[in-house]
């Protein structure tokens, strides 16, 4: 049942809907085009009726759908209001949707469940009790109708949230029948028979999103244009060699500012300024100089780092194993020929396009945030903690977010905000990072270097491979109470497990021995759009392309000798070789191909590119196919967009990204030092969606690890030399 | 004290003549759709149009911009080339995050005015504001939708 869904057929399909919707067609901002507005508490959106929890009725119809996860552009928003709507048969043209409060969450025994959206998990980790809700919901407003006209629920029909009883020819609305149906009994959820996605009617159609047209007026309000009566507004500046002590500042000069309302500390190593408005603000910190304590991490620097994890390459110590079959030592030993390369990746940056920016409000009753998170949950438990009150007296106002790529999963600039709002009782604070502190207080891609050998016999088969990452570890410091036992880093592994639902490595060697031994920093790693999927995909993909030409091997006939027992893996490098004309036709003149394949948060994914390098050394991406089996498509424009975009993310910092540490600092300040693809530099992207259903794989971050090694492939069989360290910038690819 | 024409409108704001026109126009005018993304004139997302013309405000002070020029900010965007280009930027579905696209639209729509009908490369070199999300893509289709070209590329 696969099937090939371009962006063309999307087009077709809001035809349809702004015929249905009205308004569309009329202009940007007339009536009938919606938008999700977060900024109101949980049934602020007027009268109406809660049919469980999911679900909202207006006696006008209107159908507003509760969403758990947060929306930071990656629109599951819209994809799992689909999931609800599709098993409530509602009218998808009267749906809006709203965030419920953490502090509502936490009130109602986790009623909504979980509200941490990272790991690709925001449809795969709900879409079972989401559409559950909505059968629910609709199973409730039916029994109303039927109460109502004394007839077997069973004779009822429902279309668009019109109920039909054919026999008596009565017809009645949801909206009519919510306050009734509102008053019965929530049913069992786990008891609700769910829609064969083949006969999905919502789901699986590629919907345009419900929160696009306040994104394109200026209306929508992001956390960082949140504004409250009587609010200040501060600037922070925390220690730039990460853990070390703030010791002090000379506040006199500063606080005599215009607008300067105050100085003040923020926890232990941070200060803030904080003032009427943001510039005072900035004007004031630039003038304060404060001074923090010297440790030994001043030492610290991009090359002791990269001693440290040399030496993981080859050490015994602090190594952990990931993926083992056979015996790969003697398999390399008695090899009849052997290939070794050592790659290595940078430290990368997030830079969401909205600096971190948190505001808060404390009083010793109360203390609320207004923030843009990926785990509102998470913002609640930092907040309650930062302001020495119960969970039950906080409340986080979640925000649509301009960029989150894994770096507001984490709570730090929510903590911070409320110790300093802390500090003036009753007076709403909002705090902005500079773009410069925003890069310095980063939570960093993890630097790593990978140490790969293979060993082949005369027919050029791989007979025996290790691989020894060594690398810095996200969990240690981001979550050490998910390490494994043992201290070991599963994360570490991510695409190179022997088996799970995950990420399994896609080939099979008969002598196998994957190891990671960690090596930390006082760097703060975190978790980066793909996480460890995109260095792991570069080292493995790339030194395949390069063990293949070591033995006069073509890649994709090279991967698929080894595939045969991973047919999902192997399918989706099929059909991306496919659409590019692996096999029977020849790129354009001067230009080169690469291929690579990979599976991360549990989706199956490929890309192809052809590229060129001129005689200059400068590389263009002329084309990009980029292929997923995500199992089951819930909104297929939607998943192209994620596809498309995981490409400029991954593609930016494979082109021109490195975070640099000097003097225990991060030297890189703002866009002109760590630059982003622009479009200039982005490619044509053809995406083919082959989902195979049956499961639930995630789109956000998959496709992210596969472009790189396939344009570094690219540049391989242009120049015939292996690119080994990124990012190409640093490079001469002709050199 | 600082005389500012925008969108049409003249504003007597209080804000000192250093200040950046970007922090003017989000917290004086409370016109928070152009937005703070870098501070050094890099990514875009702060630009409005200055007698048609797209500028990054967080580059320009508020003492230079005199009160007769016409500040157009996306919340004031309302001429042709604009609408043309929000309603391509919604069909087209190009905004992911959206934090950016508030600016992109405005260099879009500058575009779209001095060049009607603009080519790949007349894209490239005036779309210059980042897109962390990465939506290049639409916003190249979008471009071209809105001039009402056949589709490139």
């Amino acid at each position: 049942m696969n099937t090939t869904i371009t962006s063309l057929s999307r087009r077709k399909f809001l035809a349809t809907a702004a015929a249905a919707g009205g308004g569309l067609a009329l202009g940007i901002d007339a009536g009938g085009i919606r938008s999700a507005l977060s900024q109101i508490a949980i049934g602020g959106a007027g009268n109406g009726n809660e049919l469980g929890v999911w679900v909202f009725i207006k006696p006008n119809e209107d159908v507003v759908i509760r969403i758990a996860r947060s929306e930071m552009g990656q629109g599951s928003l819209t994809g799992l209001a689909q999931l609800v709507a599709e098993e409530l048969d509602c009218d998808w043209s009267k749906v809006t949707a709203e965030y419920p409060t953490p502090g509502e969450n936490l009130a109602r025994n986790r009623a909504w469940g979980d509200m941490s959206t990272g790991g690709s998990r925001g449809i795969r980790g709900s879409h079972d009790y989401v559409r559950q809700g909505g059968a629910a919901a609709r199973q409730m407003l039916l029994q109303a109708a039927a109460h109502e006209w004394n007839v077997p629920v069973e004779q009822l029909k429902v279309e668009k949230g019109v109920i039909t009883h054919e026999a008596s020819k009565r017809t009645t609305t949801y909206g009519k029948v919510a306050t009734a149906a509102g008053k019965l009994p929530v049913p069992d959820l786990k008891t609700m028979k769910l829609r064969d996605p083949k006969d999905w009617k919502i789901a699986g159609k590629p919907l345009a999103r419900l929160d696009t047209a306040d994104k394109l007026t200026g209306k929508l309000v992001y956390a960082i244009d949140v504004k409250l009566p009587g609010m200040l507004t501060a600037t922070i500046m925390d220690t730039p060699v990460f853990g070390n002590k703030l010791l002090g500042y000379d506040e006199a000069k500063v606080k005599a500012m215009p607008g300067v309302k105050g100085v003040y500390r923020v926890g232990d190593t941070a200060v803030a300024v904080v003032a009427n408005t943001f510039w005072q603000a900035k004007l004031g910190l630039d003038a304060l100089d404060p001074k923090w304590e010297e440790t030994a991490n001043n030492k610290v620097s991009s090359e002791t780092i990269a001693v440290a994890l040399k030496e993981g390459l080859t050490s015994k110590d602090g190594v952990f194993v990931g993926n083992k079959a056979g015996d790969a030592d003697a398999a390399l030993a008695g090899a009849a020929k052997k290939i070794e390369a050592v790659y290595e990746n940078p430290y990368w940056h997030h830079v969401t396009m909205e600096p971190m920016n948190c505001t808060a409000k404390w009083t010793p009753e109360k203390c609320e945030v207004w923030v843009a998170t990926q785990n509102g949950e998470a913002s609640l438990a930092a907040c309650a903690e930062a302001a020495g009150l119960p969970p039950s007296k906080c409340e986080v106002y979640k925000h649509h977010l301009g960029g989150g790529f894994g770096r507001r999963g984490f709570q730090d600039y929510t903590t911070k905000a409320v110790l300093l709002a802390k500090q003036i009782p009753g007076v709403p604070v909002k705090t902005i990072w500079t773009r410069e502190e925003d890069m310095r207080q980063g939570r960093f891609r993890p630097i790593g270097q990978c140490k790969m050998e293979a060993g082949l016999d005369d027919k050029g088969n791989i007979v025996g491979f290790k691989m020894r990452i060594a690398s810095q570890s996200i969990l240690a410091f981001a979550a050490p109470q998910r390490l494994a036992q043992g201290g070991m880093d599963p994360i570490a592994f991510q695409g190179l497990n022997p088996s799970g639902p995950e990420g399994q490595f896609g080939y099979t060697i008969p002598n196998l021995l994957i190891e990671h031994a960690m090596r930390n920093t006082h760097v703060p790693p975190g978790f980066w759009r793909g996480v460890n999927n995109n260095q792991n995909a570069v080292f493995l993909e790339c030194f395949m392309d390069e063990v293949a030409k070591a033995v006069g091997k073509d890649p994709l006939e090279f991967r698929r000798a080894m595939m045969a027992n991973h047919p999902k893996h192997l399918s989706v490098l099929n059909a991306v070789a496919a659409k590019i004309g692996w096999e029977n036709t020849k790129p354009p003149a001067g230009q080169f191909r690469g291929i690579a394949q990979h599976m991360g948060y549990g989706s199956y994914v490929a890309a192809a590119a052809e590229v060129s390098v001129s005689d200059r050394g400068r590389l263009k991406i002329h084309r990009l196919v980029m292929g997923t089996d995500c199992g089951h498509v819930v909104n297929p424009d939607q998943v192209i967009a994620q596809v498309e975009g995981s490409v400029a993310y991954g593609l930016g910092g494979t082109l021109h990204q490195k975070i640099t540490i000097k003097d225990g600092r991060v030297v890189e300040e703002n866009f002109d030092t760590y630059p982003s693809m622009m479009l200039e530099e982005f490619p044509k992207i053809e995406t083919v969606l082959v989902p195979s259903g049956g499961f639930w794989g995630g789109v956000g971050e998959p496709t992210i690890c596969v472009a790189a090694p396939a344009v570094l492939n690219g540049i391989f069989a242009a120049t015939g030399k292996p690119v080994r360290s990124l990012p190409l910038r640093d490079l001469n690819l002709r050199a | 004290m600082a005389k500012l024409n925008i969108n049409g409108k003249t504003l007597d704001l209080e804000v000192d003549g250093a200040t950046p026109l970007l922090w003017a126009i989000r917290e004086h005018a409370d016109l928070t759709g152009t937005k703070y993304g870098c501070g050094v004139g890099q990514c875009g997302a702060c630009s409005v149009h200055i007698n048609g013309q797209v500028q990054r405000s967080c580059l320009m002070q508020v003492k230079d911009v005199k009160p007769t020029d016409q500040i157009v900010t996306i919340e004031g965007l309302a001429d042709q080339s604009g609408r043309a280009v929000q309603k391509a930027w919604l069909e087209l579905e190009v905004a992911q995050c959206g934090y950016c696209q508030t600016g992109q639209i405005m260099a879009a729509a500058a575009l779209l005015k001095g060049k009607p009908k603009p080519t790949d490369s007349d894209i490239d070199a005036a779309m210059t504001n980042i897109c962390r999300c990465g939506t290049y893509q639409r916003i190249r289709q979008a471009i071209h939708l809105a001039a009402g070209n056949k589709q490139q590329g």
